[in-house]
């Protein structure tokens, strides 16, 4: 039997509910509880000869959920560089990006069993990990007793200061190591309330409710942040990279 | 519009949440005033620049150590 039989998991309608619920079941229920075309589409997909890199997202948690690990660690691989990139830019600093990294997918892989895959497995990746970094953001301020709302004003105005356009193509001019520090560093000068607003909002690609719903935020508030945090953005890069 | 007008737009026209007429005008506003398309073309770099993932490295040390941390969860559950 293949070993991601080991544990497997069956679906099943959630009763009184509209939405499918999964149900973890040992290996002889599986087997008898199963009705045949559920049977059968379990063996495709533990028996598919197509590359763990190839498959899409929706079938590699599937199988993670049924316990395939290796299905589970394609994913990690897929997406374990862009988790540490917004936990590095969301906490600055790289003990706190590594744990929150380590505890992103740690988390995952615990709590698998209940992602209902009503959104995709990255967006879910990121609500775990910038609620772990804005959670070490919080301590490391109530160690220094400084409260993580900046008192950022929504309506405040915003002047551009520097009008100068900058140098041609600074990606493929400057060191890459030189672009990573400068980026993260002009993210450090953010409030963290508006540094997380531009991640979620522009880095990430989430929505605006998505991200009102993530920081407990009124879409409004996301928006006039995102104005701020594009523009203090914009002042800090541009001092590195104008031209002169 | 003036420049204090039009820069209050350029992250909503980013977004796409300009309604038409009001983005004409502003179109029209960054054709003849060099300071606000210069603001508005860098903003637009400033976003691409963050999300750029040629330009992030995951540390290989990193990386080895949230693989073996995994597998030690894993082989804690077979465990149980």
């Amino acid at each position: 039997m293949n070993e991601s039989f080991r544990a497997e998991i069956a679906p099943c309608a959630v009763a009184g509910s509209s939405t499918m619920g999964y149900t973890f079941m040992p290996a002889l229920e599986v087997g008898l509880g199963m009705t045949a075309p559920l049977l059968l589409q379990a063996n495709r997909m533990s028996l598919s000869p197509q590359k763990l890199s190839e498959k899409p997202e929706s079938l590699l948690v599937t199988e993670a959920k049924s316990g395939n690990y290796e299905a589970f660690e394609e994913l990690v691989s897929r997406y374990e560089k862009k988790i540490y990139r917004l936990a590095l830019r969301l906490t600055g600093n790289n003990e706190d990006a590594e744990d929150v990294l380590q505890e992103t997918f740690l988390k995952a892989y615990e709590h698998l069993p209940d992602f209902r895959q009503d959104s995709l497995f990255y967006t879910w990746l990121v609500r775990i990990a910038v609620n772990e970094g804005l959670m070490r953001l919080r301590k490391l301020r109530s160690d220094k007793s400084e409260p993580l709302e900046d008192k950022v004003s929504d309506d405040g105005q915003v002047t551009p200061r520097e009008f100068r356009d900058w140098k041609p193509n600074p990606e493929e001019t400057m060191q890459q190591k030189e672009m990573e520090d400068l980026l993260l560093k002009a993210a450090q000068a953010l409030p963290p309330s508006l540094r997380a607003v531009f991640l979620l909002r522009d880095m990430e690609e989430l929505s605006t409710e998505e991200t009102a719903n993530l920081l407990g935020l009124t879409t409004g508030a996301v928006k006039a942040r995102l104005f701020r945090a594009r523009m203090q953005l914009r002042e800090e890069l541009s001092q590195a990279l104008k031209q002169e | 519009m003036n420049c204090r007008e039009a820069f209050k737009e350029i992250s909503k026209y980013l977004d796409g949440d300009l309604k038409a007429e009001l983005k004409q005008i502003l179109d029209a506003h960054l054709g003849k005033c060099p300071h606000c398309k210069i603001v508005f073309d860098t903003t637009q770099k400033t976003i691409a620049l963050y999300c750029d993932g040629k330009l992030f490295t995951l540390p290989a040390d990193v990386r080895d150590r949230l693989h073996q941390a995994l597998k030690r969860k894993c082989a804690e559950r077979s465990s149980m």
